[in-house]
């Protein structure tokens, strides 16, 4: 059967079962590379996109759930040409080791930017709490996320 | 193909370049006799072309054996490279590891591309260039040392000039190196030295495809497997029917106890594994050792003894012996990705997408496993999830390998699940440390050392055996390869770091290499260092305080090496060490120090931890590092390593711990295997004493055996009670504390 769902501002049609997880959705039918597969349990973070706002585990979330929500990938956040100060300040930083979390550290932050208007090395360390890196990179994350929040008069 | 590139340049842009056929030659045409010994990896791939050719357009293009593992390799050979060839970065591709095209340098491992790979391309890039120059000599009647080159263009003292572009067609890189054309010095460099921004980056922060896990060729099958559910066992029946009921389904793939599933659909994939799951019968299988006495289990284990060190000296009866036994569990790499491989097999050949660390030597395990000769199978080089050494990401290969023979033509992706990971990649082995010390008049006169522990080495390529994980468990099973220990003149396997670096005047060091493996062991990230360095630098504290001696003090006093005692004064200075400081709950501090695997780079590092007397957890508020790694290509990108490694190494230190019974592995998740999450990372600093006129040190895993030291040092200093088995979790320090 076919699922009707909002990526990004677009309406996409998608052959999938309601119960399909949105990872694979993104991943396969709508060719997104941003979100990952991790654990597949909610326990790490790196297909964190948002819903409506708010940050979701892929992983776990089935489409059949979704209704007309909208769905923000990274890749709606910004592009290589116009980057989202986010990605611009991961990029200045140099906050990536491997960068598979990399994915959800920023969708987090997306959403922690989006909902208060200053934020601290505090706010950002616990926003991100429920997402694993693994190279150590995590000091980099967060001087990257302040410039960011700076840069958009969030600090 | 929708495929990744790390590349500034498409590979093909230099069309008509000066290499039409890649000319690599077979390792007994280069074994011949007499052949001079060539620096770093040339002496294997000793042709220029094998490293660098120049393309008609003015471009270079740059071949490495090393692959990137989120470490930033490519962005610095890239820049070696292109500083010696005298072309800007812009006009400079390097190009992933391919079987059919790139250098074989084995493994990228032991932090040693920057000596092996780096040292090719810097005398490479050096030798063309001078090709290049003399060439253009002729052409421009000027006198080759005259002329002045810059961005690829040859200019003579009249304004002649000649391009790279123009001189491409006529320069014969086709020949062997001669490695006498001299590198640039350091004084000269314009790109070396400089933090370059990495290659990888902006893809991964905008959603680009940049991994393994993102390739998506046209008519891909998404692959699952299932594993035995402890080691050892086989398979007696299943329910395939079960499994091909789910849509789209293409083959179940059953062979010997390898099983595995091919869908059209990933999620159809992942259902079908579990259909295959609960209809898989077992029987048989390992019983593992008690973890309770693990330590007591290894130690008592048939093993083959060696002296990896023996100095010796009187000690007089009246020196004071102290002793302990340090001990360290099995840890996992716990990658955030699992394993991913994808692989295609039509008319015969197999072409294999990996994120492993050697795929030449991939490729020879992968032919041994699937009954073909090598030249039929083209590895593919594609970064995953971080890589902190030999994971899963071999077996994964010939997983899908397996797969893709039910479905001739059509790639086939196969990508682990997070329990496959846990259970089934590779562990750091467990280790037990045992450490005497006798003093006499404040400083160390004997130091006995033995350790107990498996290999750290169980790669691909073992000409003993196949150490691919599916080949022992198909009809026609397979045995692992030999146990065998890294050379110590190469820097150890499980006794890497076990000799210490300072001046005892008697010493002996005892490696221990226990041949059964109870739990499947084989390199992580430092192998034997992080243990050893952890035992032996808690034990210089433990000397310490027996001697009455600040630590800082302690070590210098028994230092000779300058460049040494340079990274402990420099790290106590950047920390403010105040000797004689008294440690409490609210702060304990402790320093540690080594030289990686005694020949790569210096590394001291302080740490301040905190404690928390309810729960006994530990916190690292903060740490320090100092570091010489000799001449510095990437300032930025050797930052990021030791800071890396110093954050890792709190989790492993703190946390860590494979958790198994007598059935088998019980990590399956990351409940199970908790890591450090961003509120309790520690702040980091560190200082790089560059050396630019010594050569480059390794140094991607330099940081993490004095930091897991360190940590321990500051909790004995702020409890005073020596904790020596890891993790220190809040279990183990609350029992401490009492």
């Amino acid at each position: 059967m076919a699922i009707n769902l909002k990526v990004n501002g677009s309406s996409r049609s998608v052959p999938a079962e309601p119960d399909t997880p949105l990872l694979y959705v993104l991943r396969n039918d709508l060719q997104l590379n941003g979100a990952k597969f991790g654990c597949g349990l909610a326990q790490c973070g790196a297909c964190t996109v948002m819903v409506d706002g708010k940050p979701v585990r892929s992983c776990v979330t089935q489409i059949g759930t979704l209704g007309g929500a909208e769905i923000t990938t990274i890749e709606g956040l910004g592009t290589a040409q116009k980057p989202h100060p986010l990605q611009k300040a991961f990029i200045d930083e140099q906050a990536v080791q491997c960068g598979y979390c990399i994915n959800g550290m920023i969708m987090s932050a997306k959403e922690l930017l989006d909902r208060k208007a200053r934020v601290s090395e505090a706010d950002v360390r616990d926003a991100l709490a429920g997402n694993l890196c693994r190279c150590g990179t995590h000091n980099r994350i967060v001087a990257a996320i302040l410039r960011a929040a700076k840069e958009m008069g969030r600090t | 193909m929708n495929a990744p590139t790390l590349t500034r340049r498409g590979f093909n842009k230099g069309a008509g370049g000066i290499v039409l056929a890649f000319s690599l030659l077979p390792a007994e045409v280069l074994a011949q006799a007499a052949a001079a010994r060539l620096p770093g990896s040339l002496n294997n791939n000793r042709l220029l072309d094998a490293w660098i050719r120049i393309n008609a357009d003015g471009t270079a293009t740059v071949h490495t054996g090393k692959v990137e593992l989120g470490q930033g390799i490519l962005t610095a050979l890239w820049q070696i490279a292109a500083e010696e060839l005298d072309l800007p970065l812009s006009r400079v591709t390097i190009t992933q590891v391919d079987t059919s095209r790139s250098p074989n340098e084995g493994f990228t491992f032991g932090s040693q591309s920057i000596e092996n790979s780096g040292v090719a391309l810097r005398l490479a890039g050096a030798e063309a260039r001078a090709i290049l120059i003399e060439l253009a000599a002729k052409k421009l009647g000027a006198d080759a040392a005259a002329l002045k080159v810059a961005d690829g263009v040859i200019s003579a003292p009249d304004g002649k000039r000649v391009t790279y572009g123009e001189l491409a067609a006529e320069a014969n890189l086709k020949r062997e190196a001669s490695a006498k054309v001299r590198p640039k010095p350091a004084s000269e460099h314009k790109i070396v030295g400089k933090s370059i921004p990495r290659l990888d980056i902006p893809a991964k922060v905008m959603g680009g495809a940049a991994y393994v896990q993102d390739l998506r060729l046209p008519g891909m099958l998404h692959g699952r497997v299932v594993r035995p559910p402890r080691y050892g066992a086989k398979l007696e029946s299943v329910d395939e029917a079960a499994a091909r009921r789910v849509p789209g389904v293409v083959a179940v793939v059953r062979d010997g106890s390898f099983l595995g599933v091919i869908a059209e659909r990933e999620e159809n994939a992942v259902k079908a594994r579990a259909a295959l799951i609960a209809g898989a019968k077992w029987s048989g299988g390992d019983t593992l050792p008690d973890p309770a006495k693990l330590y007591e289990h290894l130690r008592s284990r048939p093993a083959q003894t060696t002296v990896s060190s023996e100095k010796k000296a009187t000690v007089l009866a009246s020196a004071k012996v102290i002793e302990a036994t340090y001990n360290k569990p099995y840890m996992s790499h716990a990658s955030i990705g699992p394993s991913c491989a994808v692989a295609q097999f039509a008319d015969g050949r197999y072409t294999v997408w990996s994120h492993g660390q050697g795929m030449f030597p991939l490729r020879v395990d992968l032919a041994k496993a699937l009954k073909v000769p090598p030249p039929q199978i083209r590895c593919i080089h594609f970064e995953g999830s971080g890589c902190y050494g030999h994971n899963g990401a071999d077996d994964a290969a010939l997983d899908a390998a397996l797969l893709a023979r039910a479905a001739p033509g059509r790639p086939v992706r196969v990508q682990w699940m997070r329990d496959d990971e846990f259970a089934w990649s590779p562990y750091g082995c467990a280790m037990s440390m045992k450490v005497k010390g006798a003093l006499d008049g404040g400083k160390i006169v004997h130091w006995d050392y033995e350790l107990w522990s498996n290999t750290h080495s169980m790669r691909p390529a073992n000409p003993a055996g196949n150490n691919l994980l599916a080949s022992w468990h198909v009809a026609d099973a397979q045995k692992h390869g030999s146990v065998t220990n890294v050379p110590i003149q190469f820097g150890g396997g499980s006794d890497r770091n076990a000799v210490p670096l300072y001046d005892f005047p008697s010493q002996r060091v005892v490696n221990h290499l226990v041949g059964e493996m109870p739990l499947r062991a084989s390199a992580l990230r430092t192998l034997g260092a992080y243990s050893n360095v952890w035992a032996s630098e808690c034990f210089m504290d433990e000397l310490a305080l027996a001697a009455g001696a600040d630590p800082v003090a302690f070590r210098l006093a028994h230092m000779t090496d300058p460049r040494a005692k340079a990274v402990i004064e420099k790290v106590a200075a950047m920390a403010n060490w105040k000797p004689g400081e008294k440690g409490s709950l609210s702060r304990g501090r402790g320093i540690a120090f080594s030289k990686y695997k005694n020949l790569a780079c210096y590394v001291a590092v302080i740490a301040d931890v905190e404690i928390d007397r309810a729960s006994g957890k530990v916190r690292v508020r903060e740490a320090w590092a100092a570091t010489d790694a000799g001449l510095v290509i990437n300032p930025d990108g050797l930052k990021n390593q030791i800071e890396g490694g110093i954050v890792q190494t709190a989790s492993w230190t703190l946390l860590e711990e494979v958790r198994f019974d007598r059935n088998g592995i019980r990590t399956r998740d990351w409940s199970g295997y908790p890591i450090l999450a961003m509120p309790d990372v520690p702040k980091v600093s560190v200082e790089l004493i560059n050396r630019p006129n010594e050569r480059p040190l390794g140094s991607g895993e330099g940081s993490q055996g004095p930091a897991g030291a360190a940590i321990g040092n500051a909790v004995a200093h702020a409890t005073g009670k020596r904790l020596r088995d890891l993790p220190l979790d809040a279990a183990r320090v609350k029992a401490a504390l009492g």
